[in-house]
């Protein structure tokens, strides 16, 4: 049956989903004055976390301090409805800290809803888009009641409910995630398009009652007593209002789940959709890890005003009665009940290799790709490209070249070089160890490396703007003046230097020398520096650790330059690699296919060996 | 497009009984069957890898020799292209008209180094082992053979590889130590972390040790002989070069240059300079000598130091005496005259007795020179590093491996430990060839196109 269409609107961005990467594109598109719509299947979940009620953790927290530093929103929101604030990684060294919040999820939804029904040049709107068609240089979507909206560029933000499928045991069905309509019938019209798509799957635990609970058995986990906000512009610290808890599987959990793992539809082979490597199920680890005696579960509460508790580290696609079986084994969940089950959400994603940095598609002038749907897995993650996506759409409509950051300037632009260079077998969740400069790539100086490029793009005001100058200019004299500051060996602070357990003095020694010793800190040193002027945590923070790490952050900007040239050496978009004599025919293969622009890039492809560089190099010169 | 096909002689020009011609590229087949003729009638083309025909070769159809042309397919030959090798019978001669013939059917002639680069190119080699090959060219000994065949064997390689492994644990576990802060991992801790910078910094450090004993192997020693005039000095130098470089006199202070000559001794190369006497001169050209001599004793790795047996000792041998060092071997000439000196100031010093002119004590010289140049520790089976590009990024990475090991010593976390072990990752993959630079790159063809 075919649907009658109607001709509707006309727009310059159009994006495809409502989701952390859907509402970021959006919401740059629209701030930089194009003419933008965002399409979502329900407008009662715009910003949804179908999964974990947190945002922020290691590595995932510098992703939106970033976001924050060139304009994005999730900071602000996820800074607006905090429940509890936590610095992971204190103790471990600045470059891993990570700030992490679990977030009141119905709360952060209605204000991403209103954030991107607020914002002028952007309509929302609710559809499930069916087709994406190219006609008369325009992009055309259909609704499913037949609208056919134009536009010039499409953002596929689709996440999970592009070809959604959820799966719980034997059970399985067309699914969105949280009880949500999944897009059916866009897939097709890609394939026909040629876009390549293929399966994914992730996963989610169950919601149990609060008040099934025996909390008195279990770990505490609170929140720290100084908080800091995600976004540079959050003037309050956020509240600690709730508190986590920790709880332990044991033998009688791996027992339930070993007796029932051939229920699981993973293992018997009904899902074919690759599943996150770093994000295991329950059944995963407990097969994969065979050894280890227990595995950690955290007990996080979803909202203030919900009694729904998340059981972080316990996704599942078993059976609904073994969920009960094996959640009951754990200590403190022994009579814990079900609110909504775990299931494994099966769906259709792109190979992010066929995108260029821009994330636009190399093959499909216009067309973009952010999210899930480019094969990444995370809110952050998502967020990040949808921001990416968003501003470079507005910037193809202009005219203007894309914004491409550099793996040296931010995880952002990791995240995407990964993605569209070496692609992804598994959704692709950020980790520190992703980036080979993490000591420079720190969250504390996101605003430093990213907020230039956010002021200059418009997205971040100039009040934002001149504050950060100021405290730029605060760190840089007090960095100066803590290298200009002499300390004299008297017996109160030799007995300091002896009580943190380090060497006490002979002669006058410089601040910043003191400073430099692991063993003390800017703070600790406050009352024998007379001068000190109050200055804000964070403006002290960057100082110590710009002090104490000085040179280290050095040897990494050596690595960062030594690689800068590799990077500038350009690669023409139209070179033939089957002409370049030498190259392996694997190699071959992978560069006609990524098309990399640079030597740098195409030095990180899998499948081109450093002899093939080395060929490459050589080809250049001629 | 298509790479030039190219040939050369292979084998050393003008010497040995046969010589071959090795053609490599698209065309080395139909090159060689336009002017290799076989026997049997069977065309080169016809063959699979690893065949030989027995033929003749002609240039412009006139024959020039007797022939063995073997074939290999790519990528299953040393450039990894398609490659013939034509073995005619050695002398230059014949060895060039063949060469010739080849060049005349459209092979073009390889630069240095060539076949090397292309199949370091090719991925056929790493770059450690393609540096190798092109030292084995250039072995001045056999000692030097055989610790450049180990590292072409990828010795080298396959040690900095175990290395390379080791690191990537390492920065395995500060990853996880980072990425998964809430949950339980075991081995974190501090002195697993801390044993495990020590043996990989062990291992740099022995591959650097090795590399200045392998230098050695390789370059020589820089030797210089010296003692006042008369003790016989020209002797032994002519004793260790067999010949007479030196004039020898009776008349002291004979030598007033420096004499400079390669020898092999024993299976290790000395660069020897026998020097003027050290001795108090008013004689101007003699006196330079002097100054000469003073300063070669600082910069020479080998000091081979002569005093007279047969004479007593004056305040010129007790100056000489106090200026050696460590890398002096005390050699107590003429023992088979009547020993007249007092030896009770060589006390606690090791000397060796010896009679340059009747050639006595000259394997207890050579242990004594070992000694202090202690090739001997040195095992063919080792991994040697073999250029001063190899030795620069295994220093680098042991520099950085060094300040990993200080920085979690003195309580640093491991974010920032975590920058020195990538430095020294990263120098490691250079020093195989596994990480690209430009450096690389242009260094290793500059080395090729000079090679050979």
């Amino acid at each position: 049956m075919s649907i009658p269409e109607y001709k509707a609107e006309n727009y310059d961005i159009a994006v495809i989903g409502g989701g952390h990467a859907g509402v970021e594109a959006a919401l740059a598109g629209a701030r930089l004055g194009l003419k933008t719509i965002m399409f979502t299947i329900t407008l009662d979940w715009v910003g949804n976390m179908p999964c974990n009620p947190s945002i922020g953790g290691t590595a995932k927290g510098h992703l939106v301090r970033e976001l924050d530093a060139l304009g994005g929103e999730m900071g602000k929101a996820a800074d607006a409805n905090t429940l509890q604030s936590r610095m992971l990684n204190r103790g471990k060294g600045p470059a891993v800290y990570s700030l992490r919040a679990q977030i009141d999820r119905r709360r952060y939804s209605e204000y991403m809803k209103h954030a991107v029904e607020l914002q002028e040049n952007l309509d929302v709107k609710q559809a499930e888009i069916i087709a994406v068609e190219k006609r008369d240089d325009m992009w055309h979507l259909i609704t499913n009641l037949g609208a056919d909206f134009s536009s010039k560029t499409v953002i596929f933000a689709t996440g999970t409910f592009l070809g959604g499928r959820i799966y719980v045991g034997e059970v399985n069905y067309e699914a969105g995630p949280d009880g949500c309509f999944p897009a059916t019938r866009l897939s097709k019209s890609l394939e026909k398009l040629g876009v390549p798509l293929r399966r994914f799957k992730t996963g989610t635990p169950a919601r149990v009652a609060k008040d099934s609970i025996d909390f008195s058995c279990l770990e505490l986990q609170e929140g720290d007593e100084k908080t800091v906000p995600f976004s540079f512009s959050t003037e309050e610290k956020p509240k600690n209002k709730v508190v986590c808890h920790i709880a332990y599987t044991n033998d009688d959990t791996k027992k339930v789940i070993l007796d029932n793992i051939h229920r699981s539809p993973l293992y018997s082979g009904v899902i074919s959709g690759v599943g996150p490597r770093y994000c295991p199920s329950i059944e995963d680890k407990i097969v994969r890890f065979a050894d280890k005696k227990r595995h950690q579960l955290f007990i996080e509460p979803c909202g203030e005003n919900t009694e729904e508790m998340y059981l972080q580290g316990m996704s599942s696609s078993l059976p609904e009665e073994v969920q009960i079986k094996f959640y009951h084994t754990i200590k403190g969940l022994e009579n814990v009940k079900i609110m909504r089950n775990a299931y494994a959400i099966e769906y259709d994603c792109v190979d992010p290799t066929a995108l260029k940095a821009s994330l636009e598609f190399k093959d499909f002038d216009g067309l973009f790709g952010a999210g899930q749907f480019n094969g990444s897995s995370g809110y952050e993650e998502a967020a990040a490209q949808g921001l990416v996506a968003g501003i470079n759409a507005a910037k193809k409509v202009k005219g203007e070249s894309p914004l491409v950051l550099s793996r040296a300037s931010s995880y952002i632009g990791t995240l995407i070089d990964d993605l569209v260079t070496k692609g992804c077998s598994d959704p692709y969740r950020m980790m520190t160890s992703r980036s080979e400069y993490r000591l420079l790539l720190r969250q504390d100086n996101a605003d430093e490396r990213l907020m230039p490029i956010g002021y200059e793009l418009g997205l971040v005001s100039k009040d934002q703007y001149d504050k950060f100058i100021l405290k730029q200019q605060q760190k840089n004299e007090e960095i100066k003046r803590v290298n200009e500051t002499y300390l004299s060996p008297t017996d109160e602070l030799n007995e300091l230097l002896i009580s943190m357990g380090t060497a006490p003095l002979n002669t006058g020694v410089c601040l910043a020398d003191l400073i430099k010793r692991p063993q003390l800190n800017y703070e600790c040193l406050e009352r024998f520096d007379k001068d000190r002027k109050p200055l804000p945590d964070d403006v002290c923070e960057k100082v110590e650790i710009e002090i104490k790490y000085e040179g280290y952050i050095k040897r990494q900007q050596a690595q960062i330059n030594e690689t800068l040239r590799l990077e500038s050496k350009i690669i023409p978009f139209d070179i033939n690699y089957d002409d370049v004599y030498g190259l392996r025919l694997e190699a071959k293969e992978k560069l006609n296919k990524i098309r990399p622009a640079n030597i740098g890039q195409a030095s990180r492809i899998s499948g081109v060996s450093p002899s093939d560089i080395s060929v490459l190099l050589i080809y250049l010169k001629k | 497009m298509s790479e030039r096909t190219v040939a050369a002689i292979s084998t050393p020009y003008g010497e040995g009984g046969i010589a071959v011609i090795r053609i490599s590229g698209d065309d080395a087949i139909t090159i060689a069957d336009k002017c290799f003729v076989s026997f049997s009638g069977k065309k080169l083309a016809s063959l699979g890898g690893y065949s030989a025909l027995y033929g003749k070769v002609f240039s412009n159809g006139i024959e020039i020799d007797d022939a063995v042309a073997l074939v290999f397919l790519a990528p299953k030959s040393f450039t990894g292209e398609n490659t013939v090798e034509i073995s005619v019978h050695g002398g230059k001669i014949v060895a060039r008209d063949a060469l010739r013939a080849v060049l005349d059917c459209g092979a073009q002639l390889a630069e240095n180094g060539e076949f090397t680069k292309r199949a370091f190119l090719n991925g056929k080699l790493d770059l450690a082992s393609a540096e190798s090959i092109m030292e084995i060219i250039s072995a001045k000994n056999e000692n030097a053979l055989k610790i450049s065949r180990a590292a072409k064997n990828g010795r080298v390689s396959k040690e900095i590889d175990k290395i390379i492994s080791d690191l990537l644990e390492l920065a395995a576990s500060f990853s996880a130590y980072a990425d998964y802060p809430d949950e339980e991992i075991e081995g974190l801790n501090f002195d697993n972390f801390s044993r495990l910078l020590s043996d990989i910094e062990t291992k740099i450090n022995r591959l650097l040790d090795n590399y200045d004993m392998g230098k050695v192997v390789r370059n020589g020693i820089d030797c210089c002989i010296v003692g006042k005039p008369n003790v016989g000095k020209s002797t032994l130098m002519n004793l260790l070069c067999g010949s007479d470089r030196s004039i020898v006199t009776e008349i002291a202070g004979t030598t007033r240059d420096v004499i400079e000559s390669t020898v092999n001794f024993d299976g290790l190369t000395l660069n020897l300079s026998d020097t003027a006497g050290i001795h108090d001169t008013d004689d101007i050209v003699e006196k330079a000598g002097v100054e000469r001599t003073l300063d070669r004793l600082s910069t020479a790795q080998l000091v081979l130091a002569v005093f007279d047996l047969s004479r007593p000792f004056d305040d010129d041998d007790i100056d000489l005496i106090n200026s050696l060092g460590q890398n002096a071997v005390i050699i107590l000439n003429k023992n088979d005259l009547e020993a007249i000196a007092d030896i009770k100031i060589f006390e606690n010093k090791k000397t060796v007795s010896i009679s340059a002119k009747e050639s006595i004590g000259t394997k207890e010289l050579f242990c004594a020179i070992n000694d202090i140049v202690k090739t001997d520790k040195l095992s063919p089976d080792d991994a040697v590093l073999i250029s001063e590009r190899q030795r620069d990024c295994a220093k680098r990475a042991f520099d950085s491996i060094s300040e990993a090991k200080n920085a979690l010593e003195i309580g640093m976390t491991l974010d920032a430990i975590g920058v020195c072990v990538d430095d020294c990752l990263s120098a490691l993959l250079e020093l195989t060839g596994k990480r690209v630079t430009n450096e690389v790159t242009d260094e290793v063809f500059r080395r090729f196109c000079v090679g050979k």
